[in-house]
C-alpha cells in the first residue's frame, strides 16, 4: 500500500515573529497519510482552534508548516516539478465552507464549470466540454438544464455547493479535502450534499477527507475519524467506536454536548474539571478542563495509546495499552477501514 | 438546576404575548414577497417557544417584527402584536424604543460580533441600562453590572476588558447580560449559538434556561437545528414559506410530527443511533414572490393530491394542544 497524500510530522506554529511576544501552536506533530487504494472517507473533527482549517491549507500546500512536509506520491510538495504540480493541484481537489463567498457574481454557472476544463486542458472540443459538465453535474444530483446558464444568487445555498463538488469532481480528483462543507447549509439539504460526497467516494473511488465541527455528521459518512483538540489528535479511529463508545474525556465531552433531535433525551449532567493546578506548555492540552485530570497529567502530555486495534486515545486513563508514535496512526486507521470492509462484506453474505 | 443559587430579585411575569395573523412583506419591483403571510401564536410567561424553518421560511423576519425592527422595503401589512394588554404594533417610536430591551429583548444572530470593539463591556451594559432612563451611582452601577455578568456565568472582572479579550462564549454571555439587564417579559433568541461549538453551545443554552427561569421571562428561539429545539424549548412551531405549518407541544411534534413537511424534517436529521439512516428532502422551497395555488409545500409533498392544488390547509388545531396546516387532517 502507498501513500496518496501523506502528512509526516508536521507542526505549525503561528506568531513567532520579531513583534509578537505570543505563540500559538495550530498543529503539532502531526501526521497523517491517504492510501492509494481503497479510498477512505477520513474525518477531522475539532472545535474552533483545534487545528482543523490548518490542517486542510497544509495538506492542500497553500500553507508551508513550520516543521514537517506533506508528500503527494512520494514527492515533497515544496520539491516538486512543474508537471507533478499540476497534477497534484488536479488531483487534490477543495470543497470550502462558504458557498456564497466562492462565487464571482458576474460569472455563471457555466463559466465556473468551464474554467478549470480550460486550464487543465481536459476536452478538446465544445461538445465534449459540454458533456464533462453534464456529467459532473448529474454525479452531484443536479440537472443540467436547470443548472447552466443561471447566476450564482439564481441558486440556493446547496446548489451552489453541490456547485462546487461538481467543479472538483470534474478534474478527476483522488482525494477531495471538504472543509465544513455543510455548516452553511440548511439541515433539510446537508443530508443530500454529503449523500453525494458519499457517493463519489464509492462510485469515482475518490478518498475525502471532511473536516468539520458537527460529530454527528462526521458519524454518518465517514470510517475514520480524527479527533483533533486544540493542535493535537486527541483520539482517533474506528468512527463507530470514536462515537458509540468515546474514550478520551474531550471526546466524551463534545459528545455529551451534542444537543440530540430527542426531547426525551436531554443533555446529561456536564462533569466539573477536576482542577488539580495550573497546566503548562507540557501539559496535556485538555488538563484544565478534564474531570479526570491527575497530577501526572500537567506534568508531560501523554503520548498516543493504542487501546484497541483500530483507536488510539492520548489520555494517561488508558496507559496500560501500548504508546505508537504517530506516524503508527494511519496503520491504525487502515485496520479499523479493513475491519469495517469485512463487516460488510459479512453483512452482503 | 441552578435557580436556587441565584438571588431572586425579580417578580414572575404575568403577562403573555399574542400574535394575531401577522403579515410581513417585502415590497420588490418585482411584487410583494411574502415573508410572513398570516401567522397566529401565542407565548405564556415563563415559555419556551421555538420556530424551526429553512432559510426564507420567515422565522426572523417574524422575530424582527415583533421588536418592529422591520426596514424598508419591508412592511408589517396587517396583524396585532400584543404583549398583556399593550398593543405594540400602535406604539409610537419613542414608546417602542423603551420596550425594546425592557419588555422585549432580543439576542440576535450573530449578536457577539455587534458589542463595540473599543469600548469596555462595562460601558455596554450601562448604556442600556442609561438609556432606559435607569440612573445609579457609580458604585451601585458597578455592582449591577457585576451581578449580570456573574448571573450569566462571566466573572465580574470581565466588566473592565474590551471585546477582543473575549471568547466567542464570553462575548455571547454579555449580550445576553445586556438583554436581561432590564428583567425583559420576553427574550428573542435568533440563533444565538450558530457560530459556537456543541460544547459552548450547551452552556450557553444552559444559561439562558436559568436566567430565564430566574426571570420568569418566556423565550422565543428562532432557528434551523431541530437537536437544539428539542433540548431547549417546550413548545415548536415549524414554519414554511411564510406560514406555519405545524405547532404543538416539542414531544408531540419529535413523537408524532403530523404536516408532511415535519416528518420529512424529522427524518433528515443525522443520528447517532443509526448509521446512513437519514434523508434530505427533495426539491426547493417555492418562490415567496410567486405563491403556487394551494398548500405551499404541495410540489415537495410526497402524500399531495388533488385539494392541495386548489385549496390552501387552514391551520386548525386537530389535537389539543396540536396545530397543523394539511388536508390529511
Amino acid at each position: 500500500m502507498a501513500a496518496l497524500l501523506e502528512a509526516r510530522n508536521i507542526t505549525q506554529i503561528f506568531g513567532e515573529g520579531l513583534l509578537t511576544k505570543s505563540r500559538t501552536v495550530a498543529l503539532e506533530n502531526f501526521s497523517l497519510s491517504i492510501e492509494e487504494s481503497p479510498p477512505s472517507f477520513t474525518a477531522v473533527v475539532g472545535e474552533s482552534g483545534s487545528g482543523k482549517t490548518t490542517l486542510a491549507r497544509i495538506l492542500l500546500g497553500l500553507t508551508t508548516p513550520t516543521r514537517g512536509e506533506v508528500r503527494y506520491k512520494g514527492k515533497d510538495v515544496r520539491s516538486m516539478s512543474h508537471a507533478e504540480h499540476r497534477t497534484f493541484l488536479r488531483e487534490v481537489q477543495v470543497v470550502f465552507q462558504d458557498p456564497y463567498e466562492v462565487y464571482n457574481p458576474f460569472y455563471n454557472v457555466d463559466h465556473v464549470l468551464e474554467t478549470p476544463i480550460v486550464k487543465f486542458g481536459l476536452a478538446h472540443s465544445r461538445r465534449e466540454r459540454r458533456a464533462l459538465i453534464e456529467e459532473a453535474l448529474q454525479a452531484v444530483g443536479l440537472r443540467p438544464e436547470e443548472m447552466l446558464g443561471r447566476f450564482p444568487h439564481q441558486l440556493s445555498g446547496g446548489q451552489r455547493q453541490r456547485v462546487m463538488v461538481a467543479r472538483a469532481l470534474l478534474l478527476r480528483p483522488r482525494i477531495i479535502i471538504a472543509d465544513e462543507p455543510v455548516s452553511m447549509v440548511d439541515a433539510s439539504l446537508r443530508a443530500t450534499i454529503l449523500k453525494s460526497l458519499s457517493q463519489l467516494n464509492q462510485q469515482f473511488g475518490i478518498s475525502f477527507i471532511y473536516i468539520t465541527h458537527d460529530l454527528t455528521t462526521a458519524y454518518q459518512v465517514s470510517e475514520n475519524i480524527i479527533v483533533l483538540y486544540r493542535g493535537t489528535v486527541a483520539e482517533a479511529g474506528d468512527v463507530e467506536r470514536v462515537v458509540q463508545d468515546p474514550q478520551h474525556p474531550y471526546t466524551q465531552l463534545l459528545v455529551g454536548s451534542i444537543p440530540l433531535p430527542d426531547p426525551h433525551h436531554p443533555w446529561a449532567a456536564a462533569q466539573a474539571p477536576a482542577g488539580i493546578g495550573t497546566p503548562t506548555a507540557e501539559s496535556c492540552k485538555f488538563t484544565d478542563r478534564c474531570p479526570y485530570a491527575m497530577p501526572m497529567c500537567i506534568e508531560r502530555q501523554p503520548p498516543l495509546y493504542r487501546t484497541d486495534p483500530g483507536r488510539v486515545s492520548r489520555c494517561y486513563l488508558y496507559r496500560d495499552a501500548p504508546e505508537i508514535v504517530p506516524e503508527e496512526l494511519t496503520s491504525v486507521l487502515s485496520h479499523s477501514r479493513s475491519r469495517a470492509a469485512q463487516d460488510e462484506a459479512a453483512a452482503d453474505g | 438546576m441552578t435557580a436556587e443559587t441565584l438571588p431572586i430579585t425579580t417578580k414572575k411575569q404575568t403577562d403573555s404575548l399574542r400574535i394575531e395573523d401577522l403579515r410581513v412583506y417585502y415590497h420588490t419591483p418585482r411584487g410583494a414577497v411574502r415573508a410572513v403571510d398570516g401567522v397566529s401564536f401565542e407565548v405564556k410567561p415563563g415559555e419556551r417557544l421555538g420556530f424551526v424553518g429553512e432559510s426564507g421560511s420567515g422565522k426572523t423576519t417574524i422575530a424582527m417584527a415583533l421588536i418592529r425592527l422591520i426596514k424598508p422595503p419591508g412592511k408589517i401589512e396587517s396583524g396585532r402584536v400584543l404583549l398583556g394588554d399593550t398593543d405594540v404594533l400602535s406604539l409610537t417610536e419613542e414608546q417602542m424604543r423603551q420596550l425594546r430591551l425592557a419588555d422585549i429583548a432580543m439576542v440576535a444572530q450573530g449578536a457577539m460580533n455587534s458589542l463595540n470593539p473599543v469600548r469596555r463591556v462595562r460601558d455596554q451594559i450601562a448604556d442600556a441600562l442609561v438609556d432606559h432612563g435607569i440612573q445609579y451611582s457609580r458604585q451601585d452601577m458597578d455592582a449591577r453590572i457585576g451581578e449580570l455578568l456573574r448571573r450569566v456565568g462571566l466573572k465580574s472582572e470581565v466588566a473592565s476588558m474590551f471585546p477582543h479579550e473575549l471568547s466567542g462564549g464570553m462575548k455571547q454571555r454579555v449580550v445576553i447580560a445586556i438583554a436581561i439587564s432590564l428583567r425583559p417579559k420576553v427574550i428573542l433568541a435568533d440563533e444565538p449559538t450558530s457560530a459556537l461549538d456543541v460544547v459552548v453551545q450547551r452552556q450557553i443554552m444552559e444559561t439562558l434556561r436559568e436566567v430565564q427561569d430566574d426571570l420568569g421571562a418566556s423565550v422565543i428561539l428562532i432557528g434551523h437545528d431541530m437537536g437544539l429545539m428539542a433540548q431547549f424549548v417546550t413548545r415548536l412551531g415549524v414554519m414554511y414559506a411564510g406560514k406555519l405549518a405545524e405547532l404543538g407541544s416539542v414531544t408531540d411534534l419529535f413523537d408524532e410530527p403530523l404536516h408532511p413537511y415535519a416528518q420529512l424534517l424529522i427524518a433528515s436529521l443525522p443520528s447517532l443511533d443509526r448509521k446512513g439512516a437519514f434523508e434530505g428532502i427533495p426539491g426547493v422551497p417555492p418562490s415567496l414572490l410567486d405563491r403556487p395555488s394551494g398548500c405551499p409545500f404541495r410540489t415537495r409533498c410526497p402524500h399531495a393530491f388533488d385539494r392541495c392544488a386548489s385549496e390552501e390547509p387552514e391551520f386548525r388545531e386537530v389535537r389539543p394542544g396540536h396545530w397543523v396546516a394539511c388536508h390529511l387532517y
